[in-house]
Parts: C-alpha cells; sequence; structure tokens
C-alpha cells in the first residue's frame, strides 16, 4: 500500500516543481535572479506583483481575458444545451454527419485559422474586440460542449421529459426548471472545459487583438521577448494566471473524475 | 467438498468497537453439513452478507475462526480457500468468450488444457450454454450472464462451497422460477455444499434443505423450511416467514397459564420457567378459525383481503389486530366474529423467544 | 429509441450558424489561397494545384511532418501508460482523492504560453532549477538552446507534465466506475494482477481511454505555443513541428498560398488519422 502511493505522489511533486519555481522566481528581486541560483527567494519582493498591480498594461490584460474567456462560456453552454438536447433525445436527417462535422472542428489546428480568422474578424469589423475573441475560441468549444452535455442528457432517462410533458409543463418550461436541475453537474463540467480552453488558449486571441482587448498572455509574450533580466515579473504574471483555473477547479473538484469522462463511463 | 464451522465469530467494521451496537455479527456459532443446500436469510442489513464475505475471505472478522474440515482457514485469502461466490449483478469477463469465462478459475490454477475442455463442456451442458460458448459473455441476456457466473463457481471440481449472494436480484420475475429449480437440480448433481444468501422468503424456502435466519448480526433459528415455518423460535422469524405472518399477541402469564383479553388460551404445551408477568403468544393465520358464533376470543373484522385461493380476514381483538386465513365464505368487515385458535400452533413468547414445549405424544 | 423529428434541426440550428461562421468561412479561405497567387495589391492569380505540389514535394515540409509524427508518437507511449499506471496506483476514495485530483488537473489550466515560459524558466542552464540541477548538480551539459536532443527531451517532458493529467483522470474515473464484485469475483477466481488488469481494468476503462488517446493525438498533433513559447522551434529547426513551421510560412514569409496548402493537408493528416485512430479502437465493438 506504501508503495503503491508513491506513484502518485512522485507524480504530483514532479507535477509541483516547475509551479513552485515560477512561484519562487516571482518574488526575487533581479539581482538576485542574475546573480545565480537560490532555491528559496533570498530577500522577498513584492515589486513584481506591485508593478502588475499598478500598470494598466498588465492588470487590463487580466481583466480582457477574464471578459472573453466569461463571454465564451456563456455563448458555448447557451447554444450548446439545445443543441446537444437534440442530439441526446431526437434523431433527425443527417444528425450523425452533423455531429461528426462538429467534432472535426476540435480537430482543426489553431494555426491554420489564425490568418484567415483575422481577416474574417477584421472584415466584419470586430477585430481587438472582446466578443471576437469569444466568438472565435466557440470553434472548438461549441463542440466540446455539445459532446459534453449530450453524454451527461443521455444519461437522464427519457421518461423524465415524459413525466413532464403529462404533468401539463411546456416546453421552456420543462427544459429549465426539470432538465437543466437534472444535468446540473453536466453543465458545470461544460462550462469548466470551455473555460478552461479559452482560458489556456492564446494563439487565437492573441491574433485577434491588438490594444483593446489584449489577453494577459500575449502581454506576456511581449516581456518574454524584451530580455532576460524582467523574469521576476514574467513569473509573477504567470503565477496570476495559474490562480483563476486553480479557483475554478476547486469548486469543479467532486464532479472532475466523472467530467473527465464526459458523462460517457 | 468440506464441513464449514464457524467459531466464536464477531465482526465489526469500525476499528475499535465498544458495544454491541459496533457489531456487524454478533457471535456467531455454526457448522454448515458437507454437501448441504443452506440459505442464509434475513432483512436487508442483518449481516448476513457480512458473514458470507467473511467464509469466502474477502473479508477477515474481528473475532473468531472459520475452519474448513477442522483446518483453520481465517487468514487464508480467497484463492486458497477454493470457494466460489455469485454475486448480486452478475459479474462476467466482457472481453471473453463464454468458453474462455468458465475456463477463467481453472486456467489461473493452470489446469491442463483438456481437462480445462472437459470440465468446461461438462457445465455448459448442465447450464444449458452449450450453444454460446463462441459467443461474446458481453452480448448475453442478464439472467444468462448470471448463469456464466454461477458456471464459473461450479467449474471447479474441488470447491468447497458455492455462495450466492441474493443472485436473482437484476433477473426478470418470469426467468426467476426457471433458474431458481436450475439451482436446485445443479445442487443435486454437483453435490457441493451451496449457501444461498437471500431476503426472499421463497427464495430461500424453495432452495435449501436448511434456512439459518438471521437478524442483526444474530442467527435467530435454523431448521428445516418446515420448522421454521411450524415453530418459529423466534417471534421474528415467524414474523418474517409466512404470508401474512404468524400473529403475535400480548398477554399475561399467571401460574403457567397465558391470558389474553381475560380469556385463558390453551397452549401447545406447558411454559417453562416463565415468570409471571407479560410475555407473547403466536399462532399462524392458517391455525386461526374465524366463526359467527362459536368459541374463542371476541373479536371485529376490520377487513377482508382476496388473495386468490383463499382469503385473509383482519379481525381486532382487544386492540390487537389478528390475522386469520380461511376458505369459502368469509364474513364482512364489521361483524362480530370469534377468533378460535388451534392448540397444538399455539405457542408462547417470552422476551421473543419460544417458551412453551411440545406436549408430550404430539 | 430516440424521436424521429426534423424540427430538431432549430434546437441545432445556433451552434450551426456560430460553429459555420468560425469553420466555414475562414476554411474557404484558406481554400481560396491554396489555389491562387498573389503579389500583393489584392491581385490574385489562377494556380491551380501547384502550392500543394510544391508542399507535397517539399523536403522542409518532410521533416516537419517527420518531426511532429515522431513527437505525437513519443508523447501517446509515454503518456498513455504512464497515465494508467498512475491512476492504478491512485487512492479509490478517501481525503486524498480530492487533493490529487486538483493537483494532477492543475497544469491543464495553465495558458499555454505561461506553460512554456514556466518551463523556460525552470530549465535555464545556470539559474533554473532544473538546468542548474543538471548542469552543476549532476555535471551533465544541458542547455536546449543549444543541443537538439536536449531541446527535444525537454519538450517531451514538457508535455508529459502538462497533459499526462488527462489521461490520469480519464482512466481515474474509468477506474472507479468498476463495482467492487468484479474484483471480488477475480479474487475468488484465483486471478493475478495482470488477469485483473487485461481483463477487468482494461476494457472497463476501454471508453475513456479512446477519449483520451484521440483527444491527446489531436492536440499534440496540433501542438504550437509552448513548444514556440519554449524552443522556437530551435536550436535550428531540430524542434520546428509542424504548426510551428505553418505559422512561420504563413505570418513570418507571408507565403499565403503555400502555407495554405499545407494548412488543408495538415488539417487533412489529423482527420484522417483520428479517423482511424477511433475505427481502429472501436472496431471490436461492432462485431460479434
Amino acid at each position: 500500500m506504501r508503495a503503491k502511493s508513491l506513484v502518485p505522489a512522485l507524480y504530483i511533486l514532479f507535477l509541483m516543481l516547475p509551479i513552485y519555481w515560477l512561484v519562487a522566481m516571482s518574488f526575487k528581486t533581479t539581482n538576485e535572479i542574475l546573480a545565480g541560483f537560490s532555491l528559496f527567494p533570498q530577500t522577498w519582493t513584492f515589486d513584481n506583483y506591485i508593478e502588475i498591480f499598478t500598470d494598466p498594461t498588465w492588470y487590463w490584460g487580466y481583466i480582457n481575458s477574464i471578459i472573453y474567456v466569461t463571454m465564451n462560456t456563456v455563448i458555448s453552454v447557451m447554444v450548446a444545451l439545445p443543441a446537444a438536447y437534440a442530439f441526446s433525445r431526437y434523431s433527425f436527417i443527417g444528425d450523425k454527419q452533423l455531429f461528426f462535422w462538429l467534432l472535426t472542428n476540435r480537430m482543426a489546428p489553431a494555426a491554420v485559422f489564425a490568418l484567415p480568422f483575422f481577416q474574417l474578424y477584421s472584415a466584419v469589423g470586430l477585430f481587438d474586440t472582446h466578443i471576437a475573441v469569444a466568438l472565435a475560441h466557440c470553434l472548438f468549444n461549441v463542440p466540446l460542449a455539445v459532446w459534453i452535455l449530450e453524454g451527461f442528457m443521455s444519461g437522464v432517462p427519457k421518461e423524465l421529459d415524459e413525466t413532464a410533458y403529462v404533468d401539463g409543463y411546456s416546453f421552456p418550461r420543462f427544459f429549465v426548471t426539470i432538465f437543466l436541475p437534472a444535468i446540473k453537474s453536466g453543465v458545470g463540467v461544460a462550462a469548466f472545459f470551455c473555460f478552461m480552453f479559452s482560458w489556456v488558449e492564446l494563439l487565437l486571441a492573441k491574433t485577434l487583438t491588438a490594444v483593446a482587448a489584449k489577453p494577459i498572455a500575449a502581454v506576456m509574450t511581449r516581456t518574454a521577448s524584451s530580455a532576460g533580466y524582467e523574469l521576476g515579473l514574467l513569473a509573477a504574471a504567470g503565477t496570476l494566471t495559474i490562480i483563476p483555473g486553480a479557483i475554478v477547479i476547486y469548486f469543479v473538484r467532486n464532479y472532475i473524475a466523472k467530467g473527465f469522462a464526459l458523462g460517457r463511463v | 467438498m468440506a464441513q464449514i464451522k464457524l467459531s466464536n465469530l464477531r465482526h465489526s467494521y469500525s476499528p475499535n468497537p465498544s458495544s454491541d451496537a459496533d457489531y456487524a455479527l454478533k457471535k456467531i456459532d455454526l457448522t454448515w453439513d458437507d454437501g448441504g443446500a443452506y440459505a442464509l436469510l434475513g432483512p436487508s442489513g442483518c449481516g448476513k452478507s457480512t458473514l458470507l464475505n467473511i467464509i469466502s475471505g474477502l473479508l477477515v472478522p474481528s473475532e473468531g475462526k472459520i475452519l474448513f474440515n477442522d483446518q483453520d482457514v481465517t487468514a487464508l485469502p480467497p484463492a486458497q480457500r477454493n470457494i466460489a461466490q455469485v454475486f448480486q449483478f452478475p459479474v462476467i469477463y466482457d472481453t471473453m468468450t463464454v468458453y474462455d469465462n468458465l475456463a477463467f478459475p481453472l486456467r489461473n490454477r493452470g489446469r491442463d488444457e483438456d481437462i480445462v475442455k472437459r470440465r468446461v463442456t461438462a457445465i455448459a451442458e448442465m447450464l444449458e450454454v452449450t450453444d454460446m460458448l463462441t459467443t461474446r459473455a458481453a452480448n448475453l441476456s442478464p439472467d444468462n450472464k448470471q448463469k456464466i457466473s454461477m458456471g464459473r463457481g461450479l467449474v471447479r471440481e474441488d470447491v468447497n462451497v458455492v455462495m450466492f449472494d441474493e443472485p436473482l436480484t437484476v433477473i426478470d420475475p418470469h426467468l426467476k422460477w426457471k433458474l431458481r429449480s436450475k439451482l436446485k437440480e445443479l445442487h443435486q448433481r454437483v453435490k457441493a455444499t451451496m449457501i444461498y444468501v437471500t431476503h426472499d422468503q421463497t427464495e430461500a424456502l424453495t432452495f435449501a434443505d436448511q434456512v439459518v435466519v438471521m437478524q442483526d448480526g444474530e442467527v435467530v433459528q435454523i431448521g428445516t423450511p418446515v420448522e421454521l415455518f411450524e415453530r418459529p423460535a423466534h417471534t421474528f422469524v415467524g414474523h418474517f416467514i409466512g404470508s401474512p405472518g404468524m400473529n403475535v399477541l400480548p398477554c399475561e402469564v399467571q401460574g403457567g397459564g397465558a391470558f389474553f383479553a381475560g380469556e385463558q388460551l390453551a397452549l401447545e404445551g406447558p411454559a417453562k420457567g416463565v415468570a409471571d408477568g407479560s410475555a407473547e403468544v403466536g399462532i399462524r393465520p392458517e391455525f386461526v378459525s374465524v366463526s359467527q358464533n362459536g368459541n374463542g376470543v371476541a373479536a371485529h373484522v376490520r377487513k377482508v383481503a382476496d388473495v386468490g385461493r383463499h382469503k385473509v380476514v383482519e379481525a381486532i381483538a382487544n386492540g390487537s389486530r389478528i390475522h386469520a386465513i380461511m376458505g369459502g365464505e368469509a364474513p364482512n368487515a364489521g361483524d362480530a366474529v370469534k377468533l378460535e385458535f388451534k392448540q397444538s400452533q399455539t405457542r408462547l413468547y417470552k422476551d421473543g423467544w419460544l417458551a412453551s414445549t411440545q406436549a408430550e405424544g404430539v | 429509441m430516440k424521436t424521429q423529428n426534423q424540427r430538431a434541426w432549430f434546437f441545432v440550428l445556433p451552434v450551426l450558424v456560430l460553429v459555420a461562421f468560425n469553420a466555414l468561412i475562414p476554411m474557404m479561405t484558406v481554400v481560396n489561397y491554396s489555389v491562387q497567387e498573389t503579389f500583393g495589391d489584392n491581385l490574385f492569380f489562377w494556380q491551380g494545384l501547384d502550392w500543394f505540389e510544391q508542399v507535397l514535394t517539399s523536403e522542409r515540409f518532410h521533416n516537419a511532418l517527420g518531426r511532429q509524427f515522431l513527437f505525437t508518437f513519443l508523447i501517446l507511449i509515454i503518456e498513455v501508460p504512464l497515465g494508467i499506471a498512475i491512476a492504478l496506483a491512485m487512492p479509490k476514495k478517501g481525503p486524498w482523492v480530492p487533493f490529487c485530483l486538483v493537483t494532477m488537473a492543475l497544469p491543464m489550466l495553465i495558458p499555454w504560453n505561461v506553460v512554456g515560459a514556466m518551463w523556460n524558466i525552470f530549465t535555464l542552464p545556470d539559474i533554473g532549477l532544473l538546468g542548474y540541477f543538471m548542469n552543476h548538480t549532476l555535471g551533465i551539459s544541458y542547455d536546449m538552446t543549444q543541443d537538439p536532443i536536449a531541446a527535444w527531451v525537454t519538450i517531451i517532458v514538457m508535455d508529459v507534465w502538462h497533459w499526462t493529467s488527462l489521461v490520469v483522470l480519464l482512466a481515474y474515473a474509468g477506474l472507479v466506475s468498476i463495482p467492487n464484485a468484479y474484483y471480488q469475483a477475480a479474487e475468488i477466481d484465483g486471478a493475478s494482477n495482470w488477469a485483473i488488469f487485461r481483463f477487468i481494468q482494461l476494457p472497463k476503462m476501454k471508453t475513456v481511454l479512446t477519449i483520451a488517446i484521440l483527444l491527446r493525438f489531436m492536440d499534440s498533433f496540433n501542438i504550437y505555443t509552448e513548444p514556440f513559447v519554449l524552443t522556437g522551434g530551435g536550436p535550428g529547426n531540430s524542434t520546428t513541428l509542424l504548426s510551428i513551421d505553418l505559422v512561420k510560412i504563413a505570418l513570418g514569409q507571408f507565403d499565403l498560398g503555400p502555407a495554405a496548402a499545407m494548412s488543408l493537408i495538415y488539417f487533412a493528416i489529423t482527420l484522417f488519422a483520428s479517423w482511424l485512430f477511433y475505427t481502429l479502437m472501436t472496431m471490436n465493438d461492432n462485431k460479434s
């Protein structure tokens, strides 16, 4: 038993080491970083964080990211809900083909779409807006949300729908007051995945923004390329990008095992 | 084949049990004879599955010993005890064929392929699954899956005991009786000791030669189905077996006689060692006769249920409910009636346990 | 049985519009570029399938594709068995379960360029934890800006760090769904640990492992940001994977025609390989 739990323990240690190093770096002074190796920060400093929270370019990066990620999560789940219901409850002409086509969009390399996206969103006048990034991320998040929700919905017996109709519920009322609560863990899991993939994606987000909606991740690339001696600042910004994910994951921790199976175990 | 003896068995799921309530099993002493067909009967949570898992070795008891043919196996893992167990939900190996499923326990023990083949063919024939041997087990219906998991238990010729843990739970009602009679037939053919755990009295009474009734982690009575029906050793057994169960009426004991509603009830025989005070009288509905103007306890009929072959009369006498089973004409609800108890079937219970003895020569 | 209902299309319509807007228009743009030549000023000339021919015969593409397949192959043969092994060793219940799940999922929620940056900081030869440890404690010369082998090892280890948890969590979800009776029956049947794994755990994990392998294949085949931030494709072209090369051609050199042709070939390969994986992995279900 002891030896067995060593495996996950070592794995978690391996996962935590680079994160630890990033966090440790963020509390070091530039002098200390450049002076050489030190396992712990010798002189603790909050300068890096203070700079981020006082410089609008930095903190607006965070706000921009959170705005478009939230928009994307809401849009993706909202449009995916009726579609997933249709896939799980009805058969209609072309349903399988449509489902497969949706999933193929998950397979498209983002790099393929970078340039056409830039042209498309420039053409419709949405370049450098939050909604542009939110809509672009729908390309891979909507199919994923449909997929996850369909799995969870298929786990709900059809009798629930029928009972509700017999009881005289209209479809919208049934959907909102009975069906949604029955699959709320699925909605949570779908939202989690949408949040996750929108939050971590950079290529499209960077391509579609310039100033007004520039995401935090793109602000960071500026620093990364500028010079080695802003490492502390880079580490602090990186550390801050881990926090929203950690918060979200803490909330869904009890659904995570089932959620990762996409309701399909 | 083996005789199985449980001695001074106690089991608790909490690491530091302090009171009796912490024990799922409270001191069990039991002997299962070689080749017997036993049923372990009791309501959910009475400890029967715990007992089963202790015999199979999936659980190690907190106290006490398990002996197979007088050899202590308490510390042995399941694989070394030579036992077989069939679970509530059919456990089959999805990716294997029916043949490979049945061969699995033998192959794991390194038997020769020709022995494997002989055994599997024989068992498949007994279970009537020969035509399915090459199909993938995942594609079978639930009752056939359960047959295969039984087959995996029976395929080893040296198996000490085959245990069934409510094996018919997921089987359709119309297939239940078929599987049940199959089991009975199998027992007669393979002559292995079998223990059948269930909370369904019909299953227990039709399968077993000996039924062990459990309640709250204790064995209440061991006996043949007839014994359990006719002379329940405890009011619980009387209540649990039979439909409806035994009538249990509060009574006063005075000078060796039992009084209910001011009238003395004639008991099957003398009550031994029962002090004066309150006790209970037990009588099965089958032995209560109802008449409009005969002798007996005065009561009024609350309702009459027609269950097909006979009618069940529910009467109230002195605030106690009494069931009676009768064929032919039954009184109507609201009628005043007299209830007469058959003397040879009227028994006295003190603190739940049988206290009257059978009269000589009965 | 599902009800036949053509009005279900109304339910699907919003998704259809949204995804079509995002997928079809850009895809048409790409197709358009792939068959034309431009010298700027929005002047386009019909080029036919020349770009496709050029890409398919170019050594640069072959090399990038080869590197891409090698990368994805290594990722799959490391992450899938490792993920299964970790899932098997994880506790099935108790207070450690949520802790394990949360900490393991954490790397997946870090923006991809931060992952690259984090590993950059982690592996810096003199001031990174790993770089210092390798060079100064173990005395192994390690600098991925100089040494292609070191660069490869680093991007592989980084991806293992980043994504093995996906396999772990999926496999774990499959494992905890196995009823206890299966293990008990196997124990009574005298099954070895290997037999339990082979005949109980693996079959029950099949669905989720299919998902895991498909996702890991697609994502590792399309990977761009993390290796780009970490190595920039170097040293030389040693870690220039397909996506990195594509972006270099499209945005770096602005060779839109070849880039578009390459995109379509790239997409077709991903699609075909995903279909192949899926068909192979679900073949047994359809038999018998």
